[in-house]
């Protein structure tokens, strides 16, 4: 016992090493909380499109006999971060067919019509969510926000915060090729 | 003035997020409901149970437990419905289980690390004060001489 007291304040120091090592490094956001949602089904819920679009609604069903990955797009016509993720969305769904679903979050019906109106619809189905409740089922603290939905609607992945920085991107593209992979 | 005094009590009486148009007309249900959102945490402020949050997911959450309890719900299952959405994260009080016993036994374990580390240096530095040797042979010669040259100079 006597021979590893000296050894005490080396394995103290490897101790706060460690924990400095894994608690500063600046990749880990301490404030990220991770989805309940990862390779559960997707959540019930069943939104009305939105009025004068013509654009089709959505729905839980909508999202369960897929066999590529869909991509499930929290959005608002206030929200200034979704103006521009829209452009890099939109790219995506013309340049590398992408299954582009979105959920319309506590907005306006008249609002979001001009805005897509004005910035092209690159969206397959949206689903009005005005009362937010929609929202919760998916866990989204705010918009925007976005999962992928593997084969059989099974969710995959969950980004927060707008796909328009290359980082963001790379982790699309890479959950998404990962969600190719998993074909049943 | 007075109204104005009247105005100023009822703001620090409402200094908190819950609207007027929350509350519920039932005070035993509002009460549970205060109570279950002050150990709810606010996914958007995260310090912060949705009771005191101003955020907009927030004010949906207080909106969702009062509903909850309006239907009949119980405190454990309205808890159980908002951490299937959003997990054990938004738990003030984190629940007992294999994930969470590091975030238990962590402040156990260093308590008990201190103490016995604490005692252990007691033990070590006590040492020195125990062991109260006689004085040498010369010592005592020492001491005698000089007691011996004071009782001296006192006779003088």
């Amino acid at each position: 016992m006597k021979k590893f007291l000296p050894l005490l304040p080396l394995c103290a120091a490897i101790g706060i090493g460690i924990a400095g090592w894994w608690g500063l490094n600046p990749d880990r956001d301490p404030g990220a909380i991770p989805s309940v949602l990862i390779n559960k089904p997707v959540p019930e819920f069943e939104l009305a499109s939105i009025t004068g679009t013509g654009i089709p609604n959505l729905k839980t069903q909508d999202l369960l006999e897929n066999q590529e990955p869909i991509l499930v797009n929290f959005f608002a016509s206030w929200c200034l971060p979704c103006r521009a993720e829209h452009a890099v969305l939109a790219r995506m769904v013309r340049e590398e067919d992408l299954n582009l679903v979105g959920i319309n979050y506590k907005d306006k019906p008249a609002t979001v019509a001009k805005w897509l109106a004005e910035l092209g619809n690159p969206y397959r189905r949206i689903g009005s969510d005005q009362t937010g409740r929609a929202g919760i089922e998916w866990g989204i603290s705010g918009v925007p926000e976005t999962f992928i939905v593997g084969p059989g609607g099974k969710v995959i992945f969950r980004y927060v915060g707008p796909i328009s920085s290359d980082v963001a991107i790379g982790k699309i593209r890479e959950a998404l090729a990962a969600a190719r992979m998993d074909k049943p | 003035m007075i109204r104005i005094l009247l105005v100023l009590m009822l703001c620090a009486t409402t200094a908190n997020a819950v609207e007027p148009d929350e509350i519920l007309s039932d005070p035993t249900l509002e009460a549970r409901a205060r109570a279950i959102s002050a150990d709810l945490r606010c996914v958007v402020c995260q310090n912060e149970p949705i009771d005191t949050s101003n955020a907009g997911v927030a004010r949906d959450l207080r909106l969702l437990v009062r509903e909850r309890l309006v239907e009949g719900d119980t405190d454990k299952q309205v808890f159980e419905y908002v951490v299937a959405r959003y997990g054990d994260y938004v738990l003030f009080k984190p629940p007992w289980k294999s994930t969470t016993y590091a975030l238990w036994l962590t402040p156990i374990l260093l308590a008990i690390l201190g103490m016995f580390s604490v005692s252990l240096i007691l033990k070590h530095s006590s040492k020195g004060f125990a062991t109260t040797k006689s004085l040498s042979p010369e010592e005592e010669a020492q001491l005698s001489e000089i007691t011996k040259t004071k009782e001296d100079r006192d006779t003088e």
